[in-house]
């Protein structure tokens, strides 16, 4: 084991059981002072667990924790925030009807007092400016008003802000999933910057290149248990994959030798971005995978969700010929119903089908979700358990069955993939190009240069408009940032 | 990377589109007010003046504190149906005990937030519905008010009567008192450190909870404030009306959820707005029998006129914020 300064937290031999599954299964886990300590591992793989353990939401069946070399007994979420240990969680932990500087507040009971507005407006904007120079972010802003990116902004630079206690520990679970390209890059920046400052952090992320990027050590968990704990400098992707198990370690690059002509099969989609100067037009036709490139929040979800509209008898000036359904990006928000089980999340685009009479079968809605549970391998052990038993992987498979179970022709994917481990998304390539061969066409919103390799063709927005149009032998991550950023001239 | 400069571009329109949407959600309510006016000017223009400013709106003063009564609740992500009973019994406990034996009257008054508070509590750690505990309480209260005044009767303390006689210079009394509700109520709930943990606990327990705040305590302080409300609307209204009956409030737990939802404010997500609330019971009062009255629509049909005028308004609301967000 490699030490970088004397320790911080240790762990030994922690375990956590949720009835008969075992989400942590004896962890011992060390983060220096001033160390960044990777961890990267399947969806389920325990990450999640360990992190509401070491922020004390959940307290732990068995082992230990020192922090700062004293062993914590009663160790509860206000101990750790006296201890300094802050926590930027996967699901976004601002309230939305508040401000950004009310938000602050509530992160910090020491701001009242007359002035508390100010002050606390000051702390957070100071904290953002930082981190993100250019953030766009005003104290005032109700959170519920902020693009989804920009929350995430504000939910790192609280996560950062100091009043009485001081932060020695920050955890950052898939703090850049939510961010384009170029704001990841500047938290990175930053993380390393406090990491020399003495702070430590634990970084959890599926992109591994970032993991790699960053982090001075990386801990790999798979079910329960860490298998690999080395300096970061001795691993490479392949073998960060191999580590984390059960996928062989290749991104499956283009389709070989498919030069497929376009135009050859029916068209699916025509459709024109609502600001698109020109005569740009997105084109889809059966069974191609058509991916909308770009910095997040540039116009490609509204145009996805126009083309849904217009599937379900809107007007529109755009050309939609076949059944539609939508994957959607932010699954609390938009995607899961909370309040259901896996099987009837599942067969909730498909009622229709699942009838009998006038009546819902119950035993076919079974068999639909037992066939996809199997088909991508959704990880329960019955359907019928409410749809926030799984991980948040899982809960994104669960929303790929709704779609790829219906009867939908097209299907509108908007960045689907935010926060899925490598593992899952290597499995959903495989079946989204399986699907897209028996003719279904995919139309792909996404942030991930790796996620558009899988695509047929490229549309990169900016701005609310198509500014490149790239076939797949085009198709190069420099061409794709390029015309993210161009200058309109 | 050197590619920085780009990237806020869409920031460029997003704040001032921001602001426009703030504003324009702020200002629904007031301009439905407006428009009320204005069909009553229209009716009738000697109504508006002093005289009969103070005369129309004698009534939404009640209304507007029960309405803010209703949105500390709302605000936490519940429903008081208990509120039109509760200022009913607050009315017989005025014009009984508090006339007669001040000190028992005021005990039980402040026993009744404290139970108020207990309901938040109960319901809280329970993890109850607040709209089958508040309906249950509604019965509790009504029973009680018939216990304690079967018939109507009673009369209002004169310290009450002279307080809600006052006949300000200028500004018609009901406007002051309005003002002075919508303004506590707002630097209370929305300007104070600890009102935006309130408003938090409604907008995402969760993390108000992880970051470290009892959420028993919350919901105990907005229920409190609840019960303070509904005690205040319940003597504002024994004070204009002069006598009490068991049955006096029943009709505003509906008109000040009503004007909680007409003032801006949504059932759940924590989101409401005090002075948009106090707006709101302001234009139901006015809605309800003035205008019904200069319309000259016979009394038989007046209720179903105040519910027709009451979902036009609403719909109206609904309509203008759907816009809102399509823009």
């Amino acid at each position: 084991m490699i030490v970088a300064g004397p320790k911080l937290v240790e762990l030994d031999g922690v375990e956590k059981h949720f009835g008969a599954v075992r989400a942590l299964d004896g962890v011992d886990l060390m983060v220096g002072r001033g160390e960044c300590l990777g961890l990267v591992g399947h969806n389920g793989a325990g990450k999640s667990t360990l992190m509401h353990i070491l922020t004390g939401t959940a307290s732990p069946d068995r082992g230990r924790m020192i922090f700062a070399g004293s062993e914590q007994a009663a160790y509860s979420p206000a101990q750790a925030k006296r201890l300094g240990v802050r926590c930027v969680f996967q699901e976004l932990s601002l309230c939305p009807n508040l401000t950004v500087a009310e938000n602050a507040r509530v992160f910090h009971p020491g701001l009242s007092g007359f002035n508390w507005r100010r002050k606390a407006g000051r702390l957070i904007i100071d904290r953002l400016d930082a981190i993100f120079p250019g953030h766009g972010v005003g104290a005032s802003d109700l959170v519920q008003d902020l693009p989804i990116g920009r929350r995430q902004m504000v939910e790192v630079a609280r996560a950062f802000t100091v009043t009485d206690e001081p932060v020695r520990l920050v955890i950052l679970d898939e703090p850049t999933s939510s961010l384009d390209a170029h704001s990841a890059r500047q938290l990175l920046d930053f993380m390393r910057r406090v990491v020399a400052d003495g702070v430590s952090c634990i970084f959890i992320s599926h992109l591994l290149g970032e993991v790699l990027d960053i982090c001075d050590r990386i801990v790999v968990m798979r079910d329960g248990k860490t298998v690999a704990d080395a300096e970061a400098s001795s691993f490479d992707r392949d073998g960060l994959v191999a580590a984390m198990g059960g996928v062989d370690a290749h991104v499956r690059d283009a389709r070989a030798g498919a030069a497929h002509v376009r135009g050859q099969s029916p068209l699916r989609v025509r459709a024109r971005p609502m600001r698109q100067a020109g005569a740009v037009e997105l084109v889809a036709h059966e069974g191609e995978v058509i991916g909308l490139a770009g910095l997040a929040g540039h116009g490609q979800t509204d145009l996805l969700l126009a083309i849904y509209a217009r599937a379900l008898g809107g007007r529109g000036d755009l050309d939609v010929t076949a059944t539609v359904a939508l994957v959607a990006g932010d699954r609390q928000a938009d995607g899961i119903f909370p309040l259901w089980s896996i099987a009837e999340n599942i067969g909730v685009r498909s009622l229709a089908r699942l009838r009998r009479g006038l009546l819902l079968s119950p035993r076919r809605e079974d068999a639909l979700a037992n066939f996809w549970r199997g088909k991508i391998g959704i990880r329960t052990p019955d359907v019928h358990d409410n749809i926030l038993s799984l991980s948040g992987g899982n809960q994104q498979k669960v929303l790929f069955a709704r779609a790829l179970g219906s009867d939908a022709r097209i299907v509108l994917m908007d960045d689907p993939m935010r926060g899925v481990d490598v593992g899952t998304k290597l499995e959903v390539y495989d079946l989204i190009r399986e699907e897209a061969d028996s003719g279904r066409t995919f139309l792909w919103y996404t942030t991930e240069a790796d996620e558009l390799k899988q695509c047929d063709h490229v549309y990169v927005f900016r701005n609310g408009s198509i500014v490149a149009d790239l076939t797949r032998d085009e198709l190069t991550e420099e061409k794709v940032i390029q015309s993210s950023f161009e200058e309109a001239s | 990377m050197t590619i920085p400069v780009a990237a806020s571009a869409p920031a460029a329109h997003g704040p001032d589109r921001i602001e426009l949407r703030r504003l324009l959600r702020a200002l629904l309510p007031a301009l439905s007010l407006a428009l009320v006016l204005m069909a009553i000017a229209w009716l009738n223009p000697r109504a508006i003046s002093y005289f009969g400013f103070t005369l129309m709106l004698n009534l939404a003063i009640p209304i507007a504190l029960a309405t803010i009564a209703q949105m500390f609740v709302i605000a936490g992500n519940d429903l008081d149906l208990s509120i039109g009973a509760f200022v009913g019994f607050v009315g017989c406990v005025a014009a009984t005990w508090l006339r007669e034996t001040p000190l028992v009257g005021i005990l039980v008054l402040l026993g009744c937030i404290a139970v108020y508070a207990a309901l938040g509590a109960l319901i809280h750690l329970r993890n109850l519905p607040s709209i089958v505990v508040t309906l249950g309480m509604s019965f509790v209260w009504q029973g009680l008010a018939i216990l304690l005044l079967p018939k109507p009767g009673g009369k209002a303390p004169d310290w009450l009567l002279a307080i809600m006689g006052v006949k300000p210079p200028v500004v018609p009394f009901p406007i002051l008192a309005a003002l002075v509700i919508a303004a506590v109520a707002y630097v209370g709930l929305m300007r104070t450190s600890y009102g935006a943990i309130l408003r938090g606990s409604g907008g995402n327990a969760v993390a108000i909870g992880r970051a470290g705040w009892s959420l028993l305590k919350a919901k105990m302080a907005l229920f409190a404030c609840t019960g303070l409300f509904g005690v205040l609307s319940g003597l504002a209204l024994i004070g204009i009306t002069t006598s009490a009956d068991a049955n006096i409030g029943n009709g505003y737990t509906l008109l000040s959820i009503a004007g909680v939802i007409l003032g801006g404010g949504e059932f759940v997500g924590g989101r409401v707005s005090p002075i948009g609330a106090v707006i709101g019971a302001l234009t139901l009062a006015l809605a309800a029998s003035p205008l019904l009255t200069f319309m000259h629509i016979p009394p038989d049909w007046q209720v179903a006129a105040n519910g027709a005028i009451l979902i036009v308004v609403l719909a109206a609301r609904v309509l203008i914020s759907r816009k809102d967000v399509e823009r």
